[in-house]
């Protein structure tokens, strides 16, 4: 059996806020979630919901106050780890006073890649992330698209086997992202683990294999696209021909469009026989009837409405 | 030095480099031209005394300044400006972190004193016309303001790895005064007693000694410098620096990085 890329048991975080430090601010409750390798891996969540904090508890930045987790089975705190993975910080900031082709060589240094082997390996990734006419520059001269690029090869400048990104689209105009999308796409051809952290559902559903929504500290929903947009209640759209909404149909509750003598109504399935019973009695010529398939998107705002906790769900 | 501090401790002094730090250089050498012509003007016998005189203190200061300045920055600003997330996701442990970043400054304060001690030797020169066997503990005096510098800047380090920048700077400064005057406090400590003088000598042991590495005097006098001096104080700056540097270490250890 493989080792999973990422196991985190029960992983726990609480500040300690206020100029005594008494008061306490949960940022993240238990955590449990297993990625396996060669996934790629949507962290779903609204600013604030814990995500960064997760990530942050991945990498050493901050103690986690309760819990664990492994990387590859290694604890997380096992300096060989840091060998294996790579991060992209959300807005990253680099030393300004570095070209691009320093810092990386800084970090390559860092990461242990043996000294002949830095310098092609650093001209590569600068022609990977596109950015080899500006490599000798300041990256003070940098816009924040050539900055993301730069973080993108400090992050798998050394070869790692699990990536973790932390909004790597946050910013970038419509052609960085689909560079961002397509360098995931490679990351996964290559068989590397991607973790990446998002509040961009559509890029989650192009790419992700699972997804796991987060939401004020706590984790609401996990699995495929496919299997968590099915959860989520689904609806049909029935189309039918009249000259007004039928007063019936319109105490149902459900969402109407009319457009000339043709009348749209999308309903969930349970209320699909009211409606049809209704079109009837009232003797209305129906038209088409068809199953509306459930976006990330509407599981999504589900999971962030729901009073009830997710505790329970489970990779 | 394991290669992952040598490459911090270089990307400090880099920086320290291209942020312009080493531009003091400029304004010491005015400042020690300046002097050197003036004194020519006055009598041969205290020319030498002003020259070395003004050149150690103008060093020591020069120095200690960028002392605290950059050390109080050396870790809040990496955190501030989240540098360190892409530097501490990679397999170098924290205490390798601070060890490399004080390193880097030192060599980038070694290096500033070289020219500046170049500066006053060249002062020097312009006034007596030739070096002389006395000329000696001006070299032991910049020895110990060297020292002098490993202090502040693990204090510095050391206060800016909990405080804000701002207190880093008050705290290192104070003690940095406060240390100049050890051994006034001491014997403040000697002729006082119960509770004020057990605090006074707590104090005078507690603080650093730089009063015991401030020798400008005896260098513009051409006085020998004893060799025991050299010893103990490399052995007390060296202590104490390891001393600072450890409880960086142990404060930054346990920090969660906002």
């Amino acid at each position: 059996m493989t080792t999973a890329a990422v196991e985190i048991f029960d992983l726990e975080k609480t500040y300690r806020v206020g100029f005594w430090r008494k008061r306490q601010k949960l940022a993240l409750r238990p955590l449990r979630l297993t990625i396996e390798q060669g996934e790629v891996f949507g962290f779903l969540g609204p600013n604030g919901a814990g995500k960064t904090t997760t990530l942050k508890l991945l990498m050493g930045l901050a103690p986690p106050t309760a819990g664990t987790a492994q990387i590859l089975g290694m604890e997380i705190h096992d300096p060989r780890v840091r060998a294996q993975i790579g991060f992209l910080p959300e807005q990253p900031y680099f030393y300004d006073h570095l070209t691009a082709r320093e810092l990386l060589t800084y970090y390559a240094q860092l990461s242990g890649v043996p000294a002949a082997e830095r310098f092609p390996r650093v001209a590569a990734m600068l022609k990977r992330v596109g950015i080899e006419g500006s490599s000798d520059v300041q990256l003070r001269k940098y816009s924040k698209g050539m900055l993301q690029r730069v973080g993108l090869a400090q992050a798998i400048l050394h070869d790692p086997k699990v990536v973790f990104l932390d909004e790597p689209m946050s910013g970038l105009d419509p052609m960085g992202r689909r560079e961002v999308r397509e360098l995931i796409q490679q990351l996964q051809s290559e068989g590397k683990t991607v973790f990446f952290s998002t509040h961009i559902l559509s890029d989650a559903e192009a790419l992700c294999d699972r997804v796991a929504v987060i939401h004020q500290g706590e984790l609401r929903g996990v699995g495929s696209v496919a299997e968590l947009t099915r959860q989520s209640q689904s609806k049909v759209e029935i189309i039918f021909c009249a000259a007004n909404l039928p007063p019936a149909l319109a105490a149902l509750g459900v969402e109407t469009r009319i457009s000339g003598e043709m009348v749209n109504v999308v309903a969930s399935q349970e209320r699909q026989d009211s409606v049809l019973e209704i079109l009837r009695r009232e003797r209305l010529h129906l038209i088409s009837l068809t199953p509306v398939r459930s976006s990330l998107e509407e599981y999504y705002v589900e999971k962030l409405r729901s009073k009830q906790s997710g505790k329970g769900a489970s990779a | 030095m394991n290669s992952r501090i040598a490459s911090v401790a270089f990307n400090t002094f880099r920086e320290a480099v291209r942020d312009r730090v080493l531009y003091n250089l400029i304004a010491f050498a005015v400042l020690i031209s300046a002097a050197a012509i003036l004194v020519g003007e006055i009598s041969i016998e205290v020319e030498r005394m002003v020259v070395v005189n003004l050149g150690l203190t103008a060093v020591s200061l020069f120095g200690v300044v960028i002392a605290i300045f950059i050390g109080i920055g050396l870790v809040s600003k990496e955190i501030d400006k989240k540098t360190l997330y892409t530097v501490l996701s990679r397999p170098l442990r924290r205490w390798e972190f601070v060890v490399g970043k004080f390193f880097g400054l030192a060599g980038t304060l070694v290096v500033n004193t070289l020219f500046m001690a170049v500066g006053v030797f060249l002062a020097l020169l312009y006034v007596t016309h030739r070096f002389q066997r006395g000329d000696l503990p001006v070299l032991a005096a910049l020895y110990f303001i060297v020292l002098e510098f490993l202090i502040v800047c693990a204090l510095a380090l050391f206060f800016s790895s909990f405080s804000t920048p701002i207190m880093s700077a008050v705290f290192t400064f104070a003690l940095f005064v406060i240390g100049n005057l050890a051994d006034d406090l001491r014997g403040f400590a000697r002729v006082t007693t119960g509770l004020a003088g057990a605090i006074a000598q707590a104090a005078g042991y507690i603080v650093p000694n730089f009063s015991a590495f401030n020798i400008v005097n005896q260098a513009a006098h051409g006085d020998s410098v004893p060799a025991r001096l050299i010893f103990y104080n490399t052995v007390y700056a060296l202590l104490f620096s390891a001393m600072a540097i450890s409880g960086a270490v142990i404060v930054f250890q346990r920090r969660n990085l906002k």
